[in-house]
Order: C-alpha cells, then structure tokens, then sequence
C-alpha cells in the first residue's frame, strides 16, 4: 500500500531453527504482550482476582455465610477500623448485618465467575457444535440455525436470559428454585451468548470445508464427526477464544446485571450483582463502602477481561486492528 | 425498490411468526393459566367448563391461530398480578419508554457521531486516546452502575436532578408526556445518559473504524490530489461514505435501547415498560411476559425494515442494481 | 531554451520502519518542459510512483521527504505548509491513478465531483462549472456527456471510468499530470484508446505529464523521454527513441531486449537474472552489479551518480568516462 502496487514481499532471511520456549518467547503473540504494558497489568489483575476467588474458603478473613461467627452488632462498621463492640477488624468495612464487605466480596467473585465461566463454556459448547454442524452440512440444517441465531443475535442478551429465567420460573416447581438458580442462570446466559460462536464457527468451517485435506479425509472415507474434530475444529479455535474471552467479560456483567435486577443467584449465595443491590439501599445513608467495593470489584474484573480479550484478538489477528 | 421492500416484509413475518410461537409456549405452557385466573381453590368442574370455554381444550395449532389473531388485535389477557387488560397496561407505560429511549438514541448519535469522527481525524492525538480509553472502560461498566454512579454523584452529592422518577407529567390525550415539564426534563436526564452509554460507545468505536478505512481508500487520495479542502474531503466524501455502514448497525442499536432500557428503567425507578417486564418476571405474570416480548420483536422487526429503506436511499449502488446486491 | 515546467533535485524520500529506516528514492534528480511527456519506468518498488507522491505531496505519513528540492517553474514547493501546497494540487498539478474503479467516490455524482474541483479552485459559478464539466466529459469520449454526467460512478464500465478520472484530473487547468499506472487496471482492449485519450487531451490544454508505468510499451508509444528507475535511483534518462534503440545502463539494455507490444506486461520479457534487491538490502555500490553482466570491480565499491554522458542523456554506470560518485 505504501511502497508500491507491488505483489513484492519475500522473505528477507531463511527463519533459522529454534527450540520451543525461544520460538515461544519470539512470537509475535509474546512480542505484543510484551509491548502493551496495559494488557501485562490487565492480566495481573485478572489472575489476582481469580485467584482470590478461587481460594476464598481458605483465605478469606472471615467466613460471611457462618451466621455462628456474625455479629449484628458489627453492621455498618467503616473501612480499616475495629468494630465499635467487638474485637474484629474490617479491611473494607462490614455490612447491615455485620459481615466483612471483603469476604462477601472474595466469595461473590467465586460465584460471579462461577456463574460466568460456566455459562461461557456452555455458550462456547453449544455454538461451537451448532456452528460445525450448520457449516459442515450446509444446506436446511446451516438455513435454519443462522436464521434462529440471526434473529437471536439481534435481541439484546439481557432480554432473553430474562426470559428464559422467567420461563423456568414458572416451570420450576417452587421448592426446588433456590437450589436451581444459578443452573438456571448459567442456562439462561450461556442460551443468550451462543450465536456469536455459531456464526465465527460456522464461517470459519465453510472455509475449511473446501480445503483438499478436508475432502481426500472425506474421500478415504473418515467418520464426519471425526473430521469437524480433528481436522476443522483446531482451525476455528483461535476466534473462538477471541469471542470466549470478550464473552465471558459479557456473562459476568450480565450475571450481575441479572442479580441486581433480583432474578439473578438466590441471596444466600451473593454474587457481585446482588452484592451492589443490598448495598444500594445503603447509598443514602452514607454507608457508601457496601456499594462501593463490590462495585470496584465487578469493574476492574469486567474490564481486566475484557482488555485481555482486545489484546488477544488483535494479536492472533493484527488485520482487525 | 418494490421487490425489495416485499422480500424485507416477508422476513419480517417470519421473524414475527417465529416470536409469536415462542411467547404463545410461553403463555400457554408455563404455569396454568386457569390456576393463575382463579385460583387452586376452585372446584375442578368448575376448572374444566373454564377451560373449555377459554378454547385451552381445542388442539395446538388453534390456540396458536387464535393466540396471533388476538396479538394481531392488541389482545393479551389480563395480567395475573395487577387484574388488568395487558395491553391497556403496556399502552399506559410505553410513553415513558419511548421518550426515555428518543432521548437517549439522540444523546448516543450525536455524541458518538462526533467523537468517532474527532478520534478517526485526530487518531494521534492526546484526546483521542482519552477517549478511546474511556470508551473501553465504558463497555466493561454494566449499565447499573453507571446509574447508581450518576444518581450518587449527580442527585445524592450535587443535588442537580432527582434520583429517581419521571417528575410532573403532562397528559396529551392518551399519551403522558414528560418533556413538556422543568422537573419532567431534569428527570430525564440522568436515565437518559445512563441508558445511551452503552450505545453511544458502539456508535463512536464503529465510527471511528469506518472513517479510518475511508480515510485509507483510493478515492480519498484523489480527492486530495485534487486539492480538495481538507473539509470537503473529511466532512463530505469521508463522512458521507462512513455513514452508509454505520447506519445499519446503529438503527439495529437504537432498537435495542428499549430492550436494554429495562436496567435503568429499574434503577432509576422509571414508570416504564421495562421496570413492568421485570416485575412480570419476578412474579411470572405470564401474560405480561408474552405481550411485552410481542412488542419488543415488533418494534425490531420496525426499525430492521426502517433501516433496510434508508440505506437503500443512502447508497445508489443498490438503487440502480434493483436492490438484489444489498447485505 | 525554455524553462523547464517541474524541476527535481536530489530528490530523497524515505520511511522509518521498525527495523530502521528505508530509503525509497534516493538522490534523484530530472526536469519535465512544458508539454512534455516523461516516461517513468522500471519494477514495483523501484520508486516511480513514490517520485510522483514526492512532487504532489501525497506521500503517506510516516514516509517524508528527507532530501532534495522540488521546483514548480520557480516555486519551491516541496517545502510548502499543507494549505498552499493543496491549491497546487489540482490546480497545477493533477494526478491520476492506477485503479478507476476505486478512484471514485461511490456515493457523488460524477457532476458533483467535477464541479466540487472546478470550483474549489477556479472563481466560476456552479453553471458554468456544470458546462465546463460536460464539455470535459465530451472531450475524453464519454458520449451523451450532458446526460450521463448525473450518473454515479457504478455505472460507469472501468475504461469509460478511467476517462472521468483523466477528465477530474484536468478540469481546473493543471500544467502537469501525474499518471501512476493508469492503464495497469484496465482491459488490454481499452489500454491504447485510454493513453490516447490522455495524451491528445493534454496535449491540447499544454499540460505536461508524468507517466509512470512499470510497462515499456507504453512507455515507447506515449512518451518523449524515458526515466529508468532502479532500486530508488535514476539509472538512466534520456530522449525515448535514443534510449530504446541505443540503451547505456546494462539495466535499461535489458529492459529495452524486448519491447513487447503495447498491452503485454513487461516482467514476464525482462530477461535478467535475479530480482531487484529490497529497498533495505541495496548492496553497496552500484545497486545493479549483483545482476549486471559487464559488472566490474569498481562497480562493488563505489556507487555511481547519474551523471552526463552525452548532450541531453545522464547514466549512473561505471562504463562511461564523466560519471562520477555520488
């Protein structure tokens, strides 16, 4: 574009051998990385958080659900001060009923992500097999799955997981809800996030559909199944892990959203979302530190993940930039 | 132009057959409706000859018959939670969306028209990069904070407009306006920022990536070879190419302000169609949920034929090939 | 004598890159007269159509102008601020481009475009504009001009769109054209009658042109005087039938072993060895002694400047008495 009209560009050395972690370390992948300080700090956050998450029954400083070791008489203490009755210590203050806001905070995230992850493999496994199964066989059955994730796809998320929450709210037998919630949640995401991955998918294995490879497998006679799994899916993974990424950034905020609208993840086991909905009520009255850290920590895990996934995208495909 | 107008309004159909089945299972099959009418106390003679004379006895494919003839008449039931006609319901709430929804769509094109346009022009610039970076932060904030964000700043800490409602509102006939009132606009303003977020961040990173690709073709380089001014080409032959792409996808965006509208209506406690929908849900008032669904894919279906009308103006490309090259 | 219409000298230009700085156009220097045809020729990447860039002031950041002067009759402009330099493109200098199918705003009438030129430089009104556009049109062969000028470009076939863009380029007066590739793009069928066209329409408004083109047939037709670009340098320039027929630089003996008729592409004939080195591996020396059959020792040391080697003919090769180094 800037030289010349030119169909030019030949390499200028023969690549030389190298070993594994060099060609690694030497990628353009590791390169990018490298050069974006944002995205190394994206990730640090993103790890610390998921760590926190992961381990909270072992780290945390209290335990918010054991109403044994709740004290009323805690509620409302501010950040970084002892309560004004007992003996505890509160990093980020307590709550109306005296739980450290920290705590609920590290068990929120597990559920949060929990949910989100979840919902994202479930996205991920459902687009992934309906994208192969449209691409690959083309035809009626390609016709009818892109219609149904075309009008899907021009429906806000949001909209069809309410939906199909509040279709099990009516299908789900009273007694039972509670303990299906978060499957219901995870459902009710995951069934709203699907056809992004179907539609890349579907692209990607038309394309690969017509590659020699794809049909002297098909000639020699290999199982269909077989050939979407070993020889296109590998192809198709790269986007997929673009969109998973970005999608999982998604399914959290939508998790959240949903919680904080009171159709999300039952209160006994409090999400970010619903974290910020208790501590809403408080903004007013001055207790701001019950929104507030939820609040901090839902964006900064939203956004570390969602940078995560704008770095990798224009790494794996620097023509999208 | 005729052809192609009939081709999008048969698609339309389909889309709107396809919405009306999922909410008819939806109406017909989540929970029962007679229980949900009048109770579990009923005698359950008195059930059947119900729902005998309701038509729930009749085979599938005439309820849903029936179910579309209904929908095509307005006619939903009456709501489980408040014994009302759905529709009367949805109609008596549906002005505070819509002004809710024009306000924002507004704020959200205007903003992100001309930031997308200050950061594809100035792409080194200090600004653009505030921008740029605000936009991403922007996308990874769900909408509900950014209204709590707005109401505790803007109406707990300054006290410049009220946290929460639609302020006094005027009738116009059957249409309840709040935009002809001081306190029914400052009450707008807060749900309506906080809804057009979303949106408006779209529009802008879309703009901004159409423009630089225009900025890269053949025929802006003429043009400066020309000597064209600098505004001509950045502001006409530019911009004007630019449009034609962002057009489509930002009406497909507008339609879902209403949708997304459900998370500020709730916030900010707006007497709209949303904070409905969600109380519906919460209380799986079935009937409610139909309709609303009905009326989503209907305004969707709207502005998707809307859209398709005016990019067909836009671009005489597709006036002239007789519509079949559009998409 | 008369004076010349463009004067190049010791033009450089060059583009930092991350693997450090690439030099296009190194050290070149020519002059085009009133009404002349110079022909620019050699491969892709050898710096013809960046030269032209140069002269319009149209290269691509980061690319700059790092050296050298350019002189429109006696106006320096490579040195312009952007506003001034805009009034001369179009106005003094036009430019036309390879591809008439990208050339063209999609979505602006032909009208619009050439009366939105037209008048962005001359003090005419939009009717008279109007007129000057149609007989433009007119001129350049497009029939039923006074009706077809409302058309958009898609409706246009390429050769037919190749016109409108050779009359965009001339309708505020330039006095120079710059053609880069104009023919490359279209049909063969179309290619002569597209030259022609340009040609006879310059001719007849006194305008000088530029004609790069990587193809020598062109080249043989259209032009006075030939410029054989290699490797971002002029390896030789001189009246266009001396040149042909009596060829110094080994490069230009080459590309002049066959001239194909007009229409064939020329990297298929050019019956070298080897391929022009990247711009960022020029060997030292003579850029062309790894491929030049009467290479000698002085020839991989000491780089040669296009210098004079016989009244109105400069060559950059070692094989001349009166070259010197540049």
């Amino acid at each position: 574009m800037t030289m010349e009209n030119a169909p030019a560009a030949k390499p200028i050395a023969p690549p030389r051998p190298k070993g594994r972690l060099r060609q690694a370390l030497d990628s353009d992948i590791f390169y990018s990385y490298r050069r974006s300080p944002v995205t190394i700090v994206a990730s640090i956050v993103a790890v610390s958080l998921i760590l926190m998450a992961i381990l909270a029954p072992w780290i945390a400083p209290h335990d918010p659900f054991n109403p044994a070791s709740l004290n009323l008489m805690d509620g409302f203490t501010p950040p970084m001060s002892q309560s004004a009755f007992g003996d505890n210590w509160f990093l980020m203050g307590a709550d109306n009923q005296g739980r450290d806001v920290f705590s609920t905070i590290m068990y929120g995230s597990r559920v949060s992500l929990f949910v989100g992850a979840m919902a994202t493999l479930f996205a991920i496994t459902l687009g992934v097999t309906l994208g192969l199964t449209a691409g690959y066989n083309g035809g009626t059955v390609d016709a009818i799955i892109m219609r149904i994730a075309d009008i899907q796809l021009s429906f806000p998320g949001i909209l069809i997981a309410l939906l199909i929450f509040g279709i099990a709210r009516g299908v789900i037998p009273a007694n039972q809800q509670e303990s299906m919630a978060i499957w219901v949640l995870i459902v009710a995401i995951g069934l709203s996030n699907w056809a992004q991955f179907a539609r890349t998918v579907r692209g990607a294995t038309m394309v690969e559909r017509q590659k020699d490879y794809v049909s002297a497998a098909r000639i020699i006679g290999v199982h269909p199944v077989l050939i979407l799994i070993r020889h296109i899916l590998p192809n198709v993974l790269g986007p997929v892990l673009v969109i998973g990424t970005i999608g999982l950034a998604l399914a959290i905020i939508e998790e959240a959203t949903l919680s904080f609208l009171g159709v999300g993840v039952p209160p006994t086991q409090p999400s970010l979302g619903t974290l910020i909905r208790i501590g809403q009520q408080y903004l007013f009255s001055g207790e701001w530190w019950i929104l507030f850290f939820p609040a901090v920590t839902l964006v900064l895990l939203a956004l570390s993940v969602n940078l995560l996934g704008d770095w990798l995208r224009d790494a794996l495909n620097p023509k999208l930039r | 132009m005729l052809a192609f107008i009939i081709r999008r309004l048969a698609q339309s159909v389909l889309v709107m057959l396809f919405v009306a089945l999922i909410a008819f299972i939806v109406f017909r099959y989540v929970g029962d409706p007679i229980t949900a009418m009048v109770g579990v106390e009923t005698r359950l003679e008195d059930q059947e000859i119900m729902r005998e004379r309701l038509g729930l006895n009749d085979p599938v494919i005439v309820q849903f018959l029936r179910f579309i003839g209904n929908a095509m008449r307005g006619e939903f039931g009456i709501s489980y939670r408040l014994q009302q006609p759905v529709t009367e319901l949805i109609l008596s709430r549906l002005p505070a969306t819509l002004e809710l929804a024009f306000a924002s769509a507004t704020i959200a094109l205007v903003f992100g028209l001309v930031l997308g346009v200050y950061t594809a022009l100035r792409p080194r610039s200090f600004g653009s990069a505030i921008i740029m970076a605000a936009s991403l932060v922007g996308v990874s904030l769900p909408t509900f904070l950014i209204g709590i964000a707005l109401i505790y700043i803007f109406a707990v800490e300054l006290g410049w407009f009220p946290s929460f409602g639609r302020g006094q509102v005027v009738d116009l006939g059957s249409w309840r306006t709040g935009l002809l009132t001081e306190s029914g606009i400052r009450s707008i303003i807060l749900p309506a920022i906080t809804l057009s977020l979303f949106q408006l961040t779209l529009i802008m990173r879309l703009v901004r990536a159409e423009m630089l690709e225009v900025l890269r073709t053949e025929y802006i380089r003429f043009a400066k070879a020309r000597g064209l001014t600098q505004r001509a080409i950045n502001f006409g032959h530019a911009l004007k190419n630019t449009l034609v792409p962002v057009i489509t996808i930002t009406g497909l965006q507008l339609g879902s302000v209403i949708a997304f509208a459900i998370v500020t209506e709730t916030v900010f406690q707006w007497p709209g169609v949303g904070s409905l929908f969600i109380v519906s849900v919460q209380v799986v008032d079935v009937p409610v949920m139909a309709a609303y669904l009905m009326f989503i894919a209907l305004v969707f279906v709207l502005i998707n034929l809307i859209v398709d009308i005016l990019y067909y103006v836009v671009d005489p490309r597709l006036r002239v090939d007789g519509g079949g090259a559009g998409k | 004598m008369t004076e010349p219409l463009l004067s190049v000298r010791n033009l450089a230009v060059e583009f930092p890159t991350r693997h450090g700085i690439l030099t296009a156009v190194q050290d070149i220097s020519f002059d085009i007269m009133p009404g002349e045809v110079l022909g620019m020729v050699g491969e892709s990447g050898a710096g013809k159509s960046m030269t032209g860039a140069a002269i319009i002031g149209l290269i691509e950041p980061p690319g700059r102008i790092a050296r050298g002067e350019i002189w429109l009759r006696d106006q320096r402009i490579d040195n312009l601020p952007p506003e001034k330099m805009r009034k001369i493109r179009g106005r003094h200098i036009g430019m036309i481009f390879q591809d008439p199918l990208t050339s063209l705003n999609p979505l602006y009438r032909i009208s619009d475009q050439l009366i939105e030129t037209i008048r962005t430089h001359l003090p005419v009104s939009r009717d008279e504009a109007r007129k000057r556009a149609v007989k433009l049109l007119d001129d350049v062969g497009i029939p039923d001009a006074s009706r077809r000028i409302d058309d958009y470009p898609h409706q246009f076939s390429g050769g037919m769109r190749q016109r409108v863009v050779i009359a965009l380029a001339l309708c505020a007066g330039p006095e120079l054209v710059i053609a880069d590739e104009p023919t490359t793009a279209l049909d063969v069928s179309v290619q002569a009658q597209i030259i022609e066209v340009m040609k006879e329409l310059c001719a007849e408004h006194g305008a000088a042109i530029m004609l790069v083109t990587h193809d020598m047939g062109v080249i043989a037709e259209a032009a006075d005087r030939v410029a054989v670009m290699y490797a971002g340098r002029l390896a030789e320039i001189g009246p266009v039938r001396d040149v042909i027929k009596d060829a110094r630089h080994p490069y230009s003996q080459g590309l002049m072993g066959a001239i194909p008729r007009l229409g064939e592409s020329l990297e298929r004939l050019v019956h070298i060895p080897g391929s022009m080195p990247r711009l960022n591996a020029v060997p030292p020396g003579c850029p062309f002694n790894p491929r030049c059959p009467k290479v000698f020792d002085k020839c991989r040391t000491h780089r040669p400047a296009t210098s004079e080697i016989e009244p109105g003919r400069r060559a950059a090769c070692w094989l001349y008495p009166g070259v010197t180094e540049a």
